[in-house]
């Protein structure tokens, strides 16, 4: 029998109050192509509603889909549900109380955003840091990517039935807890920058500790491709599925892994690199089919030359301080504001009314573990920023989700979500 | 000094919202000439002529071109399809608010894949007409990054085909958050909100073409927060 297919013509241009809310979008059903669809499996469709409290949707997705039996007609993605309004928070405080603000975000990766908004803000400012710091904070968000690549290694296969990489990657990840909790005393809300430099400088053996975790986890890792790279499960649950074109994934911005997965060689660390990423020898692995497979393949490598950057940077960490030497910024010393009135009253002015960064703005991006991270801050002059915008990776490349997954089957719609590396609370903000 | 009596005043501060930018917004641009030159902004100049009000360069290296409104769709289309720049991804669409009545900004943050090009494009609008048209036609990025601006600063976008609310609840009625008339904690008292958020219906969870369609298949609504309600859901799969 042929059933004909319905699709729904959305309008253009939806009705709208005079205050701006959408009052009425209508949906009108026209006839599509004709497809063949046997007797017994065509069936009514239904409207089916995942999360926002799910296990498989990583934080609080929701999903509303439209189904054809199993098959997936129409994704309608909801978010929100975790909005913190960041932003707008951001705007009463002064630059540096921003910082807690920012790896609330991804507390996935949150060495990471800490970084990238405190090199935005140095930009606007003119503030050049110290070579120790640079180094540093190199470190820092190389092992946040290895750190936010692990969760997604271990939560993807557990989405997809394999328990044992989740234990074996959760194992490495409370090595970095370790780290980051030695580092900066919080193991998720680090807090880690200031503007000019870091909270403090790297308490000793913390090298060592870091060397440590590098040897045992490079043969973790490849246990974990031993359990996944050529499992039948694996590699029929991933291969061929949720794939994008290249083309597809630069119109839908998508970025990091799940823009090189398929086939598009952009990286932020080689295309516009910051803190002299272009002279350590790192490769950037590119897939070639878009499926999740290849988004696989691709954080696998990159936790690898992760690896490789945090050896080199190790060897070139210079001595020296980690705190930029510019009084704007920067507090004195406590033996010094303990001792003389200068000092004392410096310390108090940097504290109460906090750095100032002159009148402009300035966009800064970084690589994070899931993407492309833009910070754009906006100053007046004061010490609070007028805007402070964050370019989200998970935001735009969960926007794209509908595209990949409209015509798979349900059992697919959690795989690729998970695929994608979302964090809802980037997400949400 | 206004911070410091805000600081005093504690919580009655927030209510304000943050005090308006008081930089000023007309300074003379400096001539062109003297900045330092960028392809793209070069050939904007020569293809569109009088289009490129203004050409600004911040924090060093950042290009920042302003182009009227009006023209937005066909100056970003151009930037994205000629050859020689092919701004083929579309890192940000975003808003700015000074506050004090003054334009809000709709910036458009560009960069070429292939020939490795920064720049920012922006448009300003004036409060009383915040639209402008759509360019999820050029970039599919767009599609929520434009919602997300709709949402947070009410700026509607012509001909994008599903402009509604994203972070905000759909009956949200207090306004567009991220504007600076709008104070932190909202325009309601936490009562109203609360009151507002345990008097949502099943239907307010979900789009109207959501609605449309459960309609058009004759089915019920999904509940979904069934378990939380004490009423219990609606109930789905009726039809």
């Amino acid at each position: 029998m042929a059933l004909r297919r319905m699709v729904y013509n959305v309008t253009r241009n939806p009705e709208l109050s005079p205050g701006g809310a959408l009052v009425h979008a209508p949906v009108i059903p026209v006839e599509g192509e004709a497809y063949e669809v046997h007797e017994d499996i065509a069936g009514e469709h239904m409207l089916i509603n995942i999360g926002p409290q799910h296990p498989a949707t990583h934080g609080v997705l929701r999903l509303v889909l439209e189904l054809d039996g199993e098959t997936v007609i129409r994704c309608i993605p909801h978010i929100g549900y975790l909005h913190s309004s960041f932003e707008k928070l951001g705007e009463y405080r002064d630059w540096n109380q921003v910082i807690p603000l920012t790896d609330r975000m991804d507390y996935l990766a949150p060495l990471i955003y800490n970084c990238a908004y405190a090199m935005a803000v140095e930009k606007l400012m003119g503030v050049t840091v110290t070579e120790r710091c640079k180094v540093v904070r190199v470190i820092c968000m190389e092992l946040d990517r290895i750190f936010s690549h692990l969760l997604w290694l271990g939560t993807t296969a557990i989405d997809l039935g394999a328990f044992t990489v989740f234990l074996y990657t959760f194992q490495q990840r409370e090595k970095i807890y370790d780290l980051h909790e030695r580092f900066t005393g919080a193991r998720i809300t680090t807090s880690s920058t200031r503007i000019g430099g870091m909270m403090a400088d790297l308490p000793a053996g913390w090298i060592a500790q870091l060397n440590e975790f590098l040897d045992n986890f490079v043969p973790v890792l490849d246990e974990c491709e031993t359990l996944l790279t050529e499992n039948a499960i694996w590699v029929g649950r991933t291969q061929g599925v949720g794939s994008i074109s290249g083309e597809d994934a630069v119109n839908w911005g998508l970025s990091g892994p799940n823009l090189r997965a398929s086939g598009v060689a952009y990286d932020v660390r080689k295309d516009r690199p910051y803190y002299d990423y272009e002279t350590y020898d790192f490769d950037v692995p590119v897939g070639e089919h878009g499926d999740i497979y290849d988004r696989y393949l691709c954080r696998m490598e990159e936790m690898r030359q992760s690896v490789r950057i945090l050896r080199q940077a190790i060897e070139r960490l210079p001595g020296g301080p980690i705190n930029v030497d510019d009084p704007r910024v920067i507090l004195p010393p406590k033996t010094a504001a303990m001792n003389d009135m200068e000092s004392m009253i410096h310390h108090f002015k940097v504290v109460m009314e906090g750095v100032r960064a002159p009148v402009g703005e300035s966009w800064f991006s970084v690589e994070s573990s899931k993407g492309e991270l833009g910070m754009y801050v906006v100053s007046d002059g004061g010490s609070k920023p007028v805007r402070w915008r964050v370019r989200g990776p998970s935001f735009i490349n969960i926007a794209a989700i509908p595209h990949m997954i409209e015509g798979a089957l349900l059992s697919d719609v959690i795989a690729v979500n998970a695929s994608l590396d979302i964090v809802l609370g980037e997400i949400d903000r | 000094m206004a911070e410091g009596d805000a600081f005093k005043k504690g919580l009655e501060g927030l209510d304000q919202g943050p005090r308006p930018s008081e930089a000023a917004d007309d300074a003379v641009p400096p001539p062109a000439g003297e900045l330092p030159p960028h392809p793209s902004v070069d050939a904007l100049r020569a293809q569109f002529g009088d289009a490129v009000l203004r050409h600004q360069v911040v924090a060093g290296d950042e290009h920042i071109v302003y182009v009227p409104p009006a023209r937005n769709l066909e100056i970003l289309q151009w930037l994205r399809d000629a050859p020689e720049h092919r701004y083929d991804f579309l890192q940000d669409l975003t808003a700015v608010d000074y506050g004090g009545g003054r334009e809000i900004q709709v910036v458009y943050q560009l960069w070429s894949i292939p020939n490795k090009l920064n720049l920012r494009v922006k448009c300003e609008l004036p409060l009383q007409a915040l639209e402008i048209d759509s360019v999820y036609h050029l970039w599919r990025a767009s599609d929520w990054l434009e919602r997300e601006v709709y949402d947070m600063f009410g700026v509607v976008f012509n001909g994008h085909p599903d402009l509604r609310r994203i972070l905000m609840p759909y009956n949200y009625a207090e306004g567009h958050p991220l504007r600076k008339d709008f104070p932190l904690r909202g325009r309601f008292s936490r009562a109203e909100q609360t009151r507002r958020a345990l008097a949502m219906k099943t239907e307010d969870h979900y789009s109207p073409m959501e609605l449309e369609i459960a309609h058009v298949l004759g089915r019920g609504l999904p509940e979904p927060f069934a378990g939380e309600t004490a009423g219990g859901g609606v109930g789905g799969g009726g039809g």
